[in-house]
This record gives structure tokens, C-alpha cells and sequence, in this order.
């Protein structure tokens, strides 16, 4: 019953935080938004892909660029927390490691569709309606995030620096993004782009949210799906083992 | 006994930062664990409440084993850890809140508790303000109420007056004292100043390079020095002669500074002063803590502020997300 309510209680401490923490927001969405509207922008006045304005091609992608990079930044805060005694407040409560883990991953999760929902408000400046498939992009952001957020954590629990957590990721982000189909098309990539592509799995994220959203995708959206909960699941089963030999 | 500690050790590769200690703490003491700093006192705090898992020996907590069941240890226990670990964009009352859904105390009665605490530490009127307004004062406070917030048996205080100005030490050790007087608590604290030892303490244990060195009452562990201590600035004392006198316990001698035990001071401090040379300064005392730790230790308990004291801690970290 207490690591119910200890779930509980974490996750709305990081809710709390967010709400409190603007400039968090504000990095994380102008960021996607200059990409959409520059370079997606200048791009789009001359391209096109399988008929579809380029500008809205990407707009899938950078819904997921904006929750990836936030999501996995959202391990910095542990590392915060260590160098504050709080983290040892928490790891000092009679709760489990799994249960501060999930904790922590939620409340990421929580900032980081909220996020996303920011970006998604202005899918009609490019005649983008969702309607039912609303719930279905939710449901695979909910997944993909998770996967995402734990990654941050994982590594957040095994630095003691801000700036080696800033480091380390930077060297995850940046190929995440960029291999991940959220630029280019998937169907006509040379070999050796087209195996990293399919190695990474943000790309069945950007693929199962362009299917939803623009009607075209490469894989099947249920294809997409099954492997975001293996690659979420995976990496809650590590996140938790993380936590649990986190040291102080 | 409701602490039982046996060759408790705790080695960071070749380092022993706690060299296997002995202590057994009575239920309702207020125990404390003086030493300087980096003597092994935050490390023994943190295996005793199961944040860092032992090289060697056992420790009970509550009758609890602190490796084989850690979860009921850490429900036994309240801590103030030594460093700041209150949220300091949350309020003082939504971190008592955050703390209180962690232990799992019932919705129900959420505030009541929370209130109660509050007002023990006078910090009602301040709850709804963000933690990083406070003072360092009413940080530790904050942080001494949400110890308690969970009713523990134990709470364990790490340093709890560090990097505090005279006043607010002051302040802070009425609030213990209260504490002792209204909950029927057992308290371990550790310090590195004596007067806060001697002050607040039942029974002391004095910590160096990881080993305890003596436990006991601070008024015996005073008094079996066996008198009072003369200290003179000296640069050429006849030692000699001053160890033929038969009242004269004890000579120490530190940086042009000579410190004597004596029995009956008041009344052999002329013959001393005669039989020494030529002093440029003398005073004489009642034995403090700090004699009894340079006794012990052959070096004086100094006063210099730990690194990275509480306060700095709390203000470097402040612009942090
Ligand atoms: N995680 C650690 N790794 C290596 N050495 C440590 C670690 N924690 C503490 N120490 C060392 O152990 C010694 C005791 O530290 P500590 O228990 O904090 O002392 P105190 O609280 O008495 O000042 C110090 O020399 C410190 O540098
Ligand atoms: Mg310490």
C-alpha cells in the first residue's frame, strides 16, 4: 500500500517541479519548433515526398525529436538530486527500487506529453487532423517515451556530474534523432544507413506516428508497436536493475 | 538494547573509513558520536540506516538486521542527513506531504501530522513558502520535522548544528532538547563540536581514523581526567621538575603550548608557575571535551567548519534545473 502511495508521491513531486520549472518547457519546445519552421520551413518550399509537403513529413518526426530529447534529459535531474542529499532521502524511504524507478519514469513521461501535446496544437496550421487516432498516438508516445525516459535515468544513475550526463547524452540524442527516419523517407536509403535506421527504435516511433497522422507509413503500425513496448519493456527491466545498484 | 553494533567496518578500496566499531545505544538515549572530520561518523550514520551496505560485521537496528532486513530498519528510523535533501522548489509542507506518501502514512489524518510537526519546529506560519526562501536555520528544522513525521523510534542527526551561526545553534539545540523532553525518542547525533556533544548528549562515543576511542558520559569522561587543566605559552618549560610534582596528572604539549592535568589547580597553580620558568600567558580550566579528546588522541578536536558545510551546500545548489 505505501509503494502505491509512495508511486504517487514521487510522481507528483516531479509534476510539481515541471509546473514550477518553466524554462524546462520553454528550452525543450522552441527547439523542435525552429527545426519544423526553418529547416523544414525553407526545405518545403522545394520538396516533397510521395506527394506530401516536406514540412508536414517531418512534423511527425519532431513531435518525437521534442519528447526524446526531453525525455532523456530528464535523467540530468537525478544527477541533481544526488548532488542535493535528496535522492538519499528518497533511497532512505521503505520503499522499492522498482517504485521509485516507475516514479521517476512517469513523472518523466508526464513532461514529456505534455510536451509533445504543445507541439501537436498547431497540427491544423498544417491541415493535420487526428480525430480518433488521437488515443493511438498517445498510446504509442506513452510507450516510446517510456523507453526514452529510462534511458536518461539509466544513465543519470551512474554518473555523478551534470556535465558527464550532459556529455554521455549528447552522444545518444544526437543519432537517435538523426538515424531515426524523422528527416528522410525509409524507402530508399543506402544499406549501411538503412541497418542503423532499422537498429534504432525511434524510428517505429516516427513510423507508427506518421502512419497515424499522415495516413502513410513503411512498416505496420502494429509491427511499429510491438517493438516500441519490447524496447520500452527492455529498458524498464534495466532501469530497475540500475536503480537497485545505484550507489550514493 | 535498541542499537547493537559489533566490528561494524565500512573500506572504500584500500581505505577504512570505519575501522570495526562496538556500540550498544539504549532505548531513550541521546548518543552521541564526536569526532573530526572525515573520522568515519556520516559513514557509520548511513550503514546504520541502510544507505551503504557494510564490509564487515552487524548492526541491529530496533533489533533489526541493517543488510538482511533493511525495510524494517528504515521504517524504525528517522534521518537528518548532513548535507541539504529537502526540495527547494517544493514548499516546507508539500515536502513533509511528499515525505509522509512515502512512508505510507493513511490520507486520512495526512494533515494532521504534518501540522503537528510543523508547529514542533515553529515553522507553521512558513509552510506555504518555497524551500529555497528559507534560511538555513529553517531548513534544518523543515528536515528535523520530516524525520519525524513517521513517528520513528530512532532518528539519526547528522551534523545537525554544521555551518549554523551561535545564535541559530543556539536555537537549534532548544528544539532538541524540546524533542527529547515531549517524544520519547532515541536520538544518535554525530558532531564535531564538543559543546554540542557535551550539551545535548547521555553518553558520547569519540571517533578517530574510523575507530572508537572511549564511550562514556561526557561529565565522567571529563571528570577521569582528573582534575583541571592548566594551559601555558611557553618557549622553554622545565618539564623536568614539573614531573616530579605528585598532583600534576598529565603533561601534553602542543605548537608553544603546554597543557597540564592537576589536581587541586586553584591551589598549585602558584608552585607550578614557579617550577615551569617564565610564562607568557596561563589559564586554567575545567576539563572540556576537547581535553578529553586531545587525552586520548594526542591532537587538539578542532573547530575548523567541515568542508562544504550545510549551508554552502544549500546555496551552491540553488539555481540548479
Ligand atoms: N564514497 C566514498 N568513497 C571514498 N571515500 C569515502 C567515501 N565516503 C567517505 N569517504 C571517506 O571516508 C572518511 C570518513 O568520511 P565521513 O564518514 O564522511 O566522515 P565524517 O562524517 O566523520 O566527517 C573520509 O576520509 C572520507 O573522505
Ligand atoms: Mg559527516
Amino acid at each position: 500500500m505505501s509503494e502505491l502511495s509512495g508511486l504517487y508521491a514521487i510522481w507528483e513531486r516531479e509534476f510539481k517541479v515541471f509546473l514550477r520549472e518553466k524554462s524546462r518547457m520553454v528550452a525543450t519546445i522552441i527547439n523542435p519548433l525552429f527545426w519544423l519552421f526553418i529547416f523544414g520551413g525553407g526545405l518545403g518550399s522545394s520538396f516533397s515526398v510521395g506527394g506530401t509537403n516536406y514540412q508536414v513529413f517531418i512534423y511527425p518526426g519532431i513531435i518525437v525529436m521534442a519528447t526524446l530529447f526531453s525525455s532523456i534529459f530528464y535523467g540530468a535531474y537525478i544527477v541533481w538530486d544526488k548532488k542535493l542529499d535528496f535522492l538519499k532521502e528518497v533511497l532512505v524511504a521503505p520503499l522499492s527500487r522498482t517504485t521509485i524507478f516507475l516514479g521517476k519514469v512517469l513523472g518523466g513521461v508526464t513532461d514529456a506529453l505534455i510536451q509533445a501535446s504543445i507541439i501537436m496544437l498547431i497540427a491544423p496550421l498544417f491541415g493535420i487532423g487526428f480525430g480518433w487516432n488521437l488515443a493511438l498516438i498517445y498510446l504509442v508516445l506513452f510507450v516510446l517515451i517510456t523507453g526514452l525516459v529510462s534511458i536518461g535515468l539509466i544513465v543519470g544513475s551512474l554518473m555523478e556530474s551534470p556535465e558527464g550526463f550532459g556529455l554521455i547524452i549528447s552522444f545518444i540524442n544526437f543519432p537517435l534523432f538523426f538515424l531515426s527516419g524523422a528527416l528522410y523517407p525509409l524507402d530508399n536509403l543506402p544499406t549501411w544507413l538503412n541497418v542503423i535506421t532499422r537498429l534504432n527504435p525511434a524510428t517505429y516511433g516516427v513510423d507508427a506516428i506518421r502512419g497515424l497522422m499522415l495516413g502513410t507509413s513503411e512498416f505496420s503500425i502494429m509491427f511499429d508497436f510491438i517493438l516500441l513496448c519490447m524496447f520500452s519493456l527492455a529498458l524498464i527491466v534495466i532501469g530497475t536493475f540500475a536503480f537497485r545498484r545505484m550507489k550514493l | 538494547m535498541l542499537i547493537e553494533v559489533k566490528g561494524l567496518t565500512k573500506r572504500f578500496g584500500d581505505f577504512t573509513a570505519v575501522d570495526s566499531i562496538n556500540l550498544s545505544i539504549k532505548e531513550g538515549e541521546v548518543f552521541g558520536l564526536l569526532g573530526p572530520n572525515g573520522a568515519g561518523k556520516t559513514t557509520t550514520l548511513h550503514m546504520l540506516a541502510t544507505l551503504l551496505k557494510p564490509t564487515d560485521g552487524i548492526a541491529l537496528v530496533n533489533g533489526y538486521d541493517v543488510v538482511k532486513q533493511s525495510d524494517d530498519v528504515r521504517k524504525s528510523i528517522g534521518i537528518v542527513f548532513q548535507e541539504p535533501s529537502s526540495d527547494d522548489l517544493l514548499t516546507g509542507y508539500e515536502n513533509l506531504r511528499l515525505h509522509a506518501l512515502m512512508y505510507g502514512v493513511p490520507q486520512a489524518n495526512l494533515r494532521k501530522k504534518i501540522h503537528e510537526v510543523l508547529e514542533l519546529v515553529d515553522l507553521v506560519d512558513r509552510k506555504d513558502d518555497q524551500v529555497k526562501k528559507y534560511s538555513g536555520g529553517m531548513r534544518r528544522r523543515l528536515e528535523i520535522a520530516r524525520g519525524l513525521l513517521h513517528h520513528p523510534k530512532i532518528l539519526f542527526l547528522d551534523e545537525p548544528t554544521l555551518g549554523l551561526d551561535p545564535q541559530t545553534r543556539e536555537h537549534m539545540w532548544k528544539y532538541i532538547e524540546d524533542l527529547v523532553k515531549k517524544k520519547k525518542i532515541t536520538i544518535i547525533i554525530t558532531t564535531h563540536y564538543m559543546e554540542e556533544a557535551d550539551r545535548l548528549c547521555d553518553r558520547i562515543a569519540i571517533i578517530d581514523h574510523g575507530k572508537t576511542v572511549v564511550i562514556d558520559s561526557p561529565e565522567k569522561l571529563k571528570s577521569e581526567l582528573g582534575g583541571d587543566i592548566v594551559s601555558m605559552k611557553i618557549r622553554k618549560p622545565n618539564l623536568k621538575a614539573i614531573g616530579k610534582l605528585r598532583y600534576v596528572k598529565k603533561i601534553d604539549r602542543t605548537n608553544g603550548v603546554v597543557l597540564l592535568t592537576v589536581e587541586n589547580a586553584n591551589k598549585n597553580l602558584p608552585e607550578i608557575l614557579k617550577t615551569i620558568g617564565s610564562v607568557e600567558s596561563v589559564e586554567l580550566h575545567s576539563p572540556t571535551l576537547n581535553d578529553v579528546f586531545l587525552h586520548f588522541t594526542g591532537r587538539q578536536l578542532r573547530e575548523e567548519q567541515a568542508e562544504g558545510g550545510f549551508w554552502e551546500r544549500a546555496t551552491t545548489y540553488k539555481v540548479r534545473r
